[in-house]
């Protein structure tokens, strides 16, 4: 049975469900308890599960990060919150020299299953410390998966499939996306992590997008059909490990690639599948450069008007697209 | 208590201080010779800390090290032969050769491993004693740090956290007067780390951590609090290291009269009088002696008989 739930429901669907099927699940953040978590993923989990599993902490992201990688390391499966993705550079060092490390630097004789959950991106008018898309320095991190789902459907096959995965997830949300709404199974059910998806085929055109520029990308491609221009439109929906066969096989198939985040360009994301491509068969079959669109080298400042000039939006992707469709960057 | 000791576990602690330090002698003398590559950082004059506190541990509790890491793992008992191996980079080391020195864990032994990271495993203890709570089986984790770990945040945010839930958890910080070429006076500016506890909520004490009898019977009371269900509390063990920091280290932070000075309290040599002045003869010592020294032969003869790391498996390990 499916039904129609937000990002958001989507999200506290997963953790539930696990939690009830598994009781080695625990969740660990800030005001996640009697709050509900900062933009109410979690609402009513304490009352279901008790404070020994949904466990209120103090203002102290390191030592989030640090009880999840010892807590996994003595069986349980913790779900840690990072109430903002800025503040993930507070727990870094946990993350990247523990967390990523402790399987292969102890020879494989001990492993770390922890997902650490955050909320990413710009357009809430939070400015530059509550608005950041992080995600590339965990993608360079070897040791550590990272996952980005943009639809509840995903967004809850991907957090079970990461809860039970024996390696630490980080879960990169979009804040924009917690009430977009979707068709989403009421059972528990697992999407694989490094599967992409085509969310929409298309011959003409493909555009790889991670998170909110996933939906935006959706839309233009509906907007470019009334003008002949047919889409293909790819979420990678996790970031690392990457399906390469499926944008390798529709870039071979369209000839054009237009890669799409949020993300500051410069060291993002699109580097990375930019290089996958040009390394790829699919050099051969390109009729265009592979052309990246993403966010402005510069911090998310407040004002409205610049906050919305610093990121791709539809208008932008639309012009890109269209550009690239007509074999002219 | 110390002087209902059984005789027999004095001389087990002896030859588990003995056996320390004549490992980390060999390995000095491996590194020398090129044997072993990296760095190391050494605990020579600090094995009353590691012994004193691990003995007071059940086996089946917990333990996370420090870059320093050497005499806890060996006092939670792991196999010299597997420690070897793993400086030496073979395949057959703890580590299968990816960890080194720095990061030798002895997982299933109880050891969840040394920390590269200054302050990196004391968040980690947190976790762990979450986790141990909730399985209800009474074991703890105990914790091992330095001085210099002390000024980490970690620190902070972990000894809150642990308070806080109450969780088992030991918190060992040996004090062995440098961070690095950093003396405790420059580095603090109050006269004992363990005065730190009252700030979280959590009994704090410091002993002189070259007193073997001094240690186990202080940490022992921090473990049965912890294993009652009291929470955790912060140990500060004052003891010093011989050696550098790390193989780069010339000393020129400190004068040779005082490492001389603090030679003389080795706490080998101190706990041998001990046994000496309760009755244990010279002989019996001796032989505790000669078999840590002849323990330590066998574990290099089988970690160079080890083989290499397959190139083809570089890869390895890198996910589970």
């Amino acid at each position: 049975m499916t039904r129609e739930i937000t990002y958001l429901e989507a999200l506290r669907e997963a953790l539930q469900q696990e939690m009830r099927r598994d009781e080695r699940v625990i969740l660990l953040g800030e005001d996640i308890g009697v709050y509900g978590g900062a933009f109410g993923v979690t609402l009513g989990l304490l009352q279901e599960f008790g404070e020994e599993r949904v466990i209120d902490t103090p203002i102290s992201e390191l030592c989030i990060a640090g009880a999840a990688i010892g807590a996994a390391m003595v069986g349980l499966r913790p779900v840690g919150e990072i109430m903002f993705m800025d503040f993930i550079t507070l727990a870094s060092e946990q993350l990247v020299n523990q967390a990523a490390k402790i399987h292969f630097m102890f020879g494989g004789e001990t492993s770390v299953p922890l997902v650490i959950r955050t909320p990413a991106g710009s357009g809430t008018g939070a400015a530059a410390q509550h608005s950041q898309s992080l995600e590339n320095w965990f993608v360079h991190t070897p040791g550590i998966k990272v996952v980005a789902p943009t639809t509840p459907y995903d967004a809850k096959g991907l957090l079970i499939a990461a809860i039970r995965d024996p390696n630490p997830v980080l879960f990169v949300e979009h804040k924009l996306l917690y009430k977009t709404k979707g068709q989403v199974p009421e059972e528990l059910y697992e999407i694989p992590l490094g599967t992409a998806e085509i969310k929409r085929p298309g011959k003409d055109l493909t555009i790889i997008a991670t998170t909110i520029m996933v939906k935006r990308s959706i839309e233009v491609a509906e907007i470019l059909a009334a003008e002949g221009i047919d889409v293909e439109v790819i979420d990678p929906r996790t970031l690392k490990p990457l399906d390469k066969d499926t944008l390798i096989q529709s870039v071979i198939k369209t000839g054009k690639v237009l890669i799409v985040h949020e993300a500051c360009k410069t060291g993002g994301y699109g580097g990375e599948l930019a290089g996958v491509i040009a390394e790829s068969e699919a050099f051969d079959y390109l009729e265009a450069p592979i052309v990246r669109l993403a966010g402005r080298d510069i911090p998310i400042p407040y004002n409205r008007n610049l906050e919305a000039h610093t990121v791709p939006q539809v208008e932008d992707i639309i012009e890109a697209a269209r550009s690239l469709a007509k074999g002219r960057v | 208590m110390p002087e209902k000791m059984d005789k027999r576990l004095k001389l087990q602690m002896l030859e588990m201080m003995t056996s320390i330090r004549a490992f980390e002698e060999k390995a000095e003398e491996l590194y020398t010779l090129g044997k072993i590559h990296g760095t190391m950082h050494l605990s020579i004059g600090m094995e009353a800390s590691a012994v004193g506190s691990v003995f007071s541990l059940h086996p089946e509790d917990l333990i996370l090290s420090t870059h320093r890491g050497h005499g806890h793992c060996i006092a939670k008992g792991a196999d010299l032969k597997l420690m070897m191996a793993e400086l030496l980079g073979k395949e057959c080391g703890y580590c299968h050769g990816r960890g080194g020195s720095m990061h030798i864990a002895d997982i299933k032994g109880g050891n969840l491993g040394a920390n590269g990271v200054v302050a990196g495993g004391i968040p980690i203890a947190v976790g762990v004693g979450l986790g141990l709570k909730k399985e209800k089986r009474d074991r703890i984790v105990m914790c091992f740090f330095g001085d210099g770990a002390a000024n980490e945040g970690a620190f902070h945010e972990a000894l809150n956290m642990a308070a806080i839930y109450r969780l088992p958890v030991v918190f060992v910080c040996e004090n062995n007067q440098y961070a690095m070429s950093l003396p405790f006076y420059k580095g603090f500016a109050i006269e004992k780390i363990s005065d730190r506890a009252a700030a979280y909520g959590m009994p704090g004490v410091t002993v002189d951590g070259n007193d073997l009898l001094d240690v186990y019977a202080t940490v022992g009371q921090a473990v049965e609090l912890a294993r009652s269900g009291g929470g955790p509390s912060l140990v500060e063990t004052l003891t010093y290291r011989w050696r550098g920091h790390s193989k780069s280290d010339a000393n020129r932070y400190r004068t040779r009269d005082e490492i001389e000075a603090w030679k003389k309290k080795c706490p080998i040599n101190r706990f041998s009088s001990h046994l000496l002045n309760t009755g244990i003869p010279q002989a019996e010592i001796d032989d505790v002696c000669a078999a840590a020294s002849s323990a330590i032969d066998e574990a290099v003869a089988y970690a160079e008989a080890c083989p290499e790391p397959d190139l083809e498996q570089i890869e390895r390990g890198v996910y589970a």
